[in-house]
């Protein structure tokens, strides 16, 4: 298989996109926000629950694609604990990875840097961001959905 | 080949020749990602001949300036061109008079000159318009835009789970609030082809006009607008080896005359004061501006093109290949074709199970396969299939049996990489 393609698809992100974690709805009260990507039609919801300044719960429901499946799938199991700030620079981190900005060891990224193969895939940069610019806009509160266009 | 030999012993070779008509096209000889290209994604946007690349260079070289105003050489030289152009459309579909044609930017805007122009001054409260299921976005969302300031409405007529219109239910539709039918020629998603004489038949029993979108009939059928009595046909040049940004809309001549015009601006008026206009006849009356005057003699080119093609065999060798790739797709376990219509032109919309489509896409490019993913404009077909999108493979008759090995190939390994 062509080693770019081994690279995007990993076996992390295979398996997360077809068992992904925390795919579920939160109860009341969260926060959630909806994210669409108008180029392929996914949509993903992101709920989020803050507890004293820190992540308490977050899962989504939607997505689409093995990436963006994947990614919000890995996005819920890394953000737990964290405050609203550190959640922010993770996401900035996660697309200076995404991007090609960085690379995977320029930052401790933890399980996220399997995302790495992204840089080789500018079309899919927005399936693995959607799931983060849509968590940003649950913990904002913000209400009108997230498009990545 | 003699005259006494039966035709058995006849050669198969015909005027159509597939490798050569290859050859007329400098971007199929490419590698991408280290795999010979294999371009499956003409619905989109079709690539063009080394004949109207090369003509549009001599044009914009020797003869371009603006037209129909300038007493000088070149502007004669260029309306000749842009004119001749016309009458090679009124050839190409038979038209009755080059009246009836008006050069626009495209399927899009020829469909949007005649919500403005014909359905806006004739939609009244309640009345209807007609379209069916397997619409692009293109032929729906004007009608919607016009319908919404008329206070009209939309009927949809349905396709069944092959991706085939129900004639008798559009049928029914028809009734006398019907103003209009818009009705997709080939679908661009399904690869449909409507049964749209009977349907113009039965609109014209009940006094209805009929508009076709043809961007994706054009470049596989050869279309005849007065055997098909239609009165509006849509179709753009991009689709059909010619260049962007130029397509036509046909318009019966009574209907047109009817019109009131789509845009003010220079060339479609005969006389301005401040006090009153008079607009010029046509097809003037519907261009107004400088228009695509590259692109227009860039779509005679690719008319030129087509007509030297021996349609017969073009038909029967297209339909060769969709029969060749449906084939090989249903071999492929988890494999689903979407669009299963008893007539159909070269389209394989297709599932596999349990990948979405998006990364289906994303591998096939890497196997040098080019496709598109998504929806394909025509968010309604998805949605009566209940499917996000599908994976699209478009064919032209530029393609070639090895271009369908490396789609298999490519759908193969997709699944490998999911497995
Ligand atoms: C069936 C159909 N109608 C209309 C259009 C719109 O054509 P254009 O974008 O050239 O205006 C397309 C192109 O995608 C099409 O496939």
């Amino acid at each position: 298989m062509n080693e770019e393609l081994r690279d995007l698809y990993q076996d992390v992100i295979i398996e997360h996109s077809k068992r992904p974690r925390n795919n579920r709805a939160l109860e009341a009260p969260a926060n959630s926000a909806q994210g669409y990507n108008p180029l392929c039609g996914d949509q993903v919801k992101i709920y989020v629950r803050m507890d004293d300044g820190k992540v308490a719960d977050v899962a989504f429901e939607g997505a689409g694609c093995a990436i963006s499946t994947a990614s919000a799938s890995v996005m819920t199991e890394t953000l737990k604990g964290m405050s609203a700030d550190e959640a922010e620079a993770l996401f900035t981190s996660f697309h200076d990875l995404v991007t090609g900005a960085a690379g995977p060891d320029d930052e401790d990224l933890g399980k996220l840097a399997v995302f790495g193969g992204v840089s080789e895939f500018p079309a899919r940069v927005k399936c693995a961001t959607l799931c983060w610019h849509t968590l940003r806009a649950a913990i904002a509160g913000q209400e009108d959905p997230v498009t990545t266009e | 080949m003699t005259a006494s030999a039966t035709a058995a012993e006849r050669p198969t070779v015909t005027a159509f020749d597939p490798e050569a008509v290859r050859r007329d096209f400098p971007a199929l000889h490419q590698e991408i990602h280290g795999h010979p290209l294999a371009f499956l994604d003409n619905a989109a946007s079709s690539q063009r001949p080394r004949q109207v690349i090369e003509e549009i260079a001599r044009f914009d070289s020797n003869d371009y300036a603006n037209i129909h105003r300038g007493v000088h050489e070149l502007s004669q030289r260029a309306t000749a061109a842009y004119e001749g152009a016309r009458d090679k459309v009124v050839r190409f579909i038979n038209a009755n008079d080059r009246k009836e044609i008006i050069f626009t930017r495209g399927t899009t805007d020829s469909i949007n000159l005649v919500a403005s122009s014909f359905a806006r001054p004739v939609l009244n409260l309640g009345d209807e318009i007609i379209v069916t299921t397997m619409e692009h976005h293109s032929n729906i969302v004007p009608w919607q835009m016009i319908c919404r300031e008329r206070g009209a409405v939309i009927r949809v007529a349905p396709i069944n789970d092959r991706g085939e219109l129900e004639i008798e239910e559009f049928e029914k539709l028809l009734n006398p609030r019907t103003k209009l039918v818009a009705m997709v020629h080939v679908s661009n998603a399904l690869g449909t082809i409507n049964p749209v004489k009977r349907a113009i038949d039965a609109a014209h029993a009940k006094g209805v006009p009929v508009l076709l979108d043809g961007a994706q009939a054009i470049p596989h059928l050869r279309v005849d607008v007065q055997d098909l009595d239609v009165d509006f046909y849509a179709f753009s040049a991009h689709k059909m080896f010619g260049p962007t940004g130029v397509g036509v809309l046909y318009g019966k001549q009574a209907l047109l005359e009817s019109m009131p015009p789509y845009q003010g601006g220079g060339d479609m008026i005969s006389v301005v004061t401040f006090e009153k206009t008079f607009y010029n006849g046509l097809p003037a009356k519907f261009e107004a501006g400088t228009p695509n005057i590259t692109g227009v003699v860039g779509l005679g080119a690719a008319i030129d093109y087509l007509e030297q093609l021996d349609w017969g065999a073009v038909t029967a060798y297209e339909a060769d290949l969709l029969d060749y790739g449906t084939e090989l797709l249903e071999k492929i376990p988890g494999v689903k074709i979407i669009g299963t219509a008893e007539e159909k032109a070269s389209v394989l919309s297709f599932l596999i199970d349990g990948i979405h489509p998006h990364d289906v896409g994303t591998i096939l490019d890497r196997n040098g396969v080019a496709v598109r993913a998504g929806h394909h404009c025509a968010q309604p077909v998805m949605q009566r299939f209940s499917i996000p999108a599908t994976t699209r493979a478009s064919l032209a008759f530029y393609n070639n049996r090895d271009d369908i090995d490396a789609l298999d190939r490519a759908i193969r390994n997709t699944i490998e990489v999911f497995s």
